[in-house]
């Protein structure tokens, strides 16, 4: 029998120098630091750590060595495997792009019986027709659609209330299915609606053609309804019966929620993930006050509501990981595609999180009128008279003009945060997104400066906040694991 | 072939024809033997009634593995290749699985190709688990090959047993070989062959089991399944056994988290090679009853144990050492 080596002859790291691959880091807290490097894997090291590997002198036997090694931030003599790996896990995180756009939303109708506050979109109760979708746009709109290199296409209505437009729904969606047959994709549907207007006719619609039915949901009675007045101040009720509605027809797991978040929501957190979990949900998507409309008017974005904000965020999150610790299953949307950025090879297509930006390749909105958005946020900004991310006509344009257009191409070259000034640099960019509409409506350009930006100081404190989080309690690591793997 | 003189009294007179003696009395309609009348002795090539056979293509390898069950030997057996062609093609369609192993069958090279796809037309509905290191698909062009072969249910085990090139390295004693392995798998993978990710657990693997776990999940999430598999002390392995054995009482925290992990990252994860009553029970649910029948034994300690039924039990080689945890499971009471 030969002889068997000893596992330092095949050591050679002893032996040779390092080579640094791609890496950033940032102050994590006071006393640690966190690394990361281009696909998004971070290892936490203390400032000595940190100066050590910087300077090409962290010794093989420090634990740091060979935790920096398995992620990838360095090779040594023993492998060259790492550079096909970082290279493979980056190409993972940035394939989606070459299926732009998956995401197509359908605004119906501007009509809607509710008049909630912060809605730039709606007008109250208005029985005009001329905000309604015609055939002519959405057949215009679905060409467009089908043109995309996206094997899976989302169709998504909105309004206004959608379904006050219920007869270009079912236009809209058996011309899809039409188009279907030959074009070969898969087809989702999605109808967006505050329910108060859902009748058993559309509830069979929805049903016989899989649509999944999303819905809003503030949190209690009396913060719902503050938020969302309707003639008869039942929009709550209306709600919660509708979703049982929805649910009864279509199954549980096919209808979601989404709660915005309003000044009067920030002390009330708890009740609110109370809510969701009352009425049964999964999860809940604790989202950022949206900057358009007041917040804008300002100018400067203030930081006090920001702080505030964020202070609501965590207080949610670390009572819903205490929930999670106490064996009770539940998880918060936003932190689950943040981590899916950071803890696995794959890619979140939630819009706010995408470098380059999400807007117009990520989802794309087809206005009652004809005009193309970008996203949601530029047919708001639109509403108040910028019109910078109006991508074109449907009438007017083809889909290069509307895809391959300045109107998109520009603020698109600018968003790639992994090239912008302060995002290049930062440790945290490879889980970032950018964010041109935001940054446009609150400084001016499409970049922005980033200290100023709330965007920024928001996602900071949430990728430190979650870092800290797991790195202090392995169980609360595995909650996160497995939320990673949810969305 | 008959067992006994009166079956061969109904045999047509002048028919070539040879009775059984004692010894062989296991075998049965639809298995394959091969009579070599210069040593008067029978081989058993296949046997029907055995859910997994497996044939071993070649006693080389490019490895030298401190653990390894199959010690190679650098000998000429190429004449192994024809004759698992021959039974290849005498084989009982209905057999659900079969294995490739070795020493390394892909040193085979071009007539490796040849025995897939000999087993693909002869054996359409039979699965093909070929046991590999992995290195000689580093280039690409025997796993493009392979992928050609477009073999109907195919699966190649692969073992990697660290996240760093060293570790891996001094379990298989050759240099470079981490690397081969992972560029092996990359290239069958984009191949559109599956991969089963194979880690031995023993003292030089465990250390890094979880960064191996969180290694897997990050680079290799598209592999089909990894499986975790304790020792069997036969080969090298019992001629190393101080050097490699670790009690898997000892190991059960570092088990339980890789487990953990690679299941919360949706890959398919078992425990091969396991007793039920050493492991924790939340990692029960995981463990494959994989030791095949004619090897599989149970202890003293094991009278009277409730989990027989599901507990894999052990090598016969065990008899060697075995976990100081063995306890029976009770009945519930
Ligand atoms: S926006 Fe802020 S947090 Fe995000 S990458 Fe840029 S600098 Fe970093
Ligand atoms: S006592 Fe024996 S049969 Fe029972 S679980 Fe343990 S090893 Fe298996």
């Amino acid at each position: 029998m030969a002889k068997f080596r000893e596992r330092a002859e095949f050591d050679a790291s002893t032996r040779s120098d390092y080579t640094m691959l791609p890496w950033r880091f940032t102050p994590l807290d006071d006393e640690s630091y966190v690394a990361t490097n281009m696909a998004g894997e971070y290892v936490t090291m203390s400032a000595g750590e940190v100066s050590d590997f910087a300077g090409g002198a962290l010794r093989p036997d420090q634990p740091v060595y060979d935790e920096l090694k398995s992620r990838h931030f360095l090779i040594d003599d023993d492998t060259q495997v790492a550079i096909d790996l970082l290279g493979l896990k980056i190409r993972t995180k940035l394939a989606p792009l070459a299926n732009f756009t998956g995401l197509h939303i359908f605004v119906t109708t501007l009509r809607c019986e509710h008049s909630c506050p912060y809605c730039q979109v709606s007008r109250a109760n208005d029985d005009k027709r001329e905000f309604d979708m015609s055939e002519e746009t959405a057949l215009r709109s679905l060409d467009l659609a089908f043109r995309s290199p996206s094997p899976a296409i989302k169709i998504e209505f909105q309004g206004g209330e959608s379904t006050l437009n219920m007869p270009i729904i079912r236009f809209i969606v058996a011309e899809a299915l039409r188009r279907k047959e030959t074009a070969r994709r898969n087809l989702a549907f999605v109808i967006a609606t505050n329910l108060a207007v859902l009748d058993d006719e559309i509830l069979q619609f929805a049903r016989q053609h899989d649509i999944l039915i999303s819905t809003s949901l503030d949190g209690p009675a009396d913060l719902h309804n503050r938020n969302r007045p309707r003639p008869g101040k039942n929009s709550y009720e209306k709600a919660v019966e509708g979703i049982a509605r929805a649910r009864t027809a279509l199954g549980h797991y096919n209808v979601g929620a989404l709660m915005t978040t309003t000044a009067a929501s920030l002390p009330q957190v708890r009740s609110i993930i109370d809510e969701y979990i009352r009425m049964d949900f999964g999860g809940i998507f604790l989202r950022p006050l949206s900057p358009y409309g007041f917040a804008i008017k300002t100018k400067s974005y203030a930081s006090y509501d920001q702080k505030k904000w964020l202070e609501f965020f965590f207080e949610g999150l670390d009572y819903i990981i205490d929930l999670n610790l106490g064996g009770f299953e539940f998880i918060e949307h936003y932190s689950a595609m943040v981590l899916k950025k950071m803890l696995t090879p794959l890619q979140t297509s939630y819009v706010d999180l995408m470098s380059p930006a999400g807007i117009g390749i990520g989802a794309v909105v087809y206005n009652y009128d004809g005009v193309v958005y970008a996203s949601d946020e530029s047919r708001m900004l639109a509403e108040m008279g910028d019109t910078t991310f109006a991508l074109g006509n449907v009438h007017d344009d083809d889909f290069a003009d509307i895809f391959m257009g300045d109107a998109l191409l520009e603020p698109l070259e600018q968003s790639f945060s992994a090239s912008v000034p302060g995002c290049s640099w930062c440790a945290f960019e490879p889980w970032c997104g950018a964010e041109p509409v935001f940054h446009h409506a609150t400084q001016g350009d499409f970049v922005g400066k980033k200290p100023l930006s709330s965007f920024c100081t928001r996602n900071i404190a949430l990728f430190r906040g979650l870092i800290s989080r797991m790195e202090a309690n392995p169980e609360v690591r595995r909650i996160f694991e497995r939320w990673a793997n949810i969305v | 072939m008959v067992k006994d003189a009166e079956t061969l009294a109904l045999i047509p007179g002048g028919a070539a024809a040879a009775v059984l003696s004692e010894d062989f009395h296991h075998l049965g309609d639809g298995d394959v033997v091969r009579l070599e009348p210069a040593k008067a002795g029978i081989r058993t090539l296949f046997r029907k009634a055995v859910a997994y056979n497996h044939f071993l293509l070649t006693e080389r390898c490019n490895n030298y593995c401190l653990m390894c069950s199959q010690p190679p030997r650098a000998v000429d057996d190429g004449w192994i290749v024809d004759e698992v062609l021959e039974v290849l093609r005498l084989m009982d369609r209905s057999a659900t699985e079969i294995g490739f192993t070795g020493g390394e069958p892909t040193l085979l090279g071009a007539r490796f190709i040849e025995l897939v796809q000999a087993a693909g037309s002869h054996l359409p509905n039979t699965a093909l688990h070929i046991l590999s290191n992995g290195r000689s698909f580093a280039t690409g062009t025997l796993a493009r090959d392979l992928g050609a072969v477009r073999h109907p249910d195919l699966m190649l085990g692969i073992p990697v047993y660290a996240d760093l090139a060293h570790v891996h390295d001094h379990v298989v004693q050759a240099d470079g070989a981490f690397d081969e392995t992972i560029r092996g798998i990359l290239a069958l993978k984009a191949q559109g062959v599956r991969v089963e990710i194979r880690v031995v657990l023993q003292e030089q693997t465990v250390p890094r089991l979880i960064p191996l776990a969180r290694f897997l999940a990050r680079n290799l999430l598209f592999v089909d399944h990894v499986a975790l598999m304790g020792l069997e002390l036969t080969g090298f392995a019992r001629a190393n056994l101080e050097r490699i054995w670790i009690d898997p009482v000892d190991y059960q925290a570092e088990l339980t988290e890789a487990v953990g992990i690679l299941d919360r990252a949706g890959m398919k994860v078992s425990i091969y090679n396991s007793q039920h009553c050493i492991l924790e029970p939340s990692l029960r649910r995981f463990s494959r009853r994989s030791i095949s029948d004619w090897k599989q034994e149970y202890m003293p300690e094991c009278e009277g144990c409730a989990a027989q039924g599901e507990c894999g039990g052990f090598f016969s080689s065990a008899k060697f050492r075995y976990s100081r945890g063995i306890s029976p499971i009770l009945k519930a009471s």
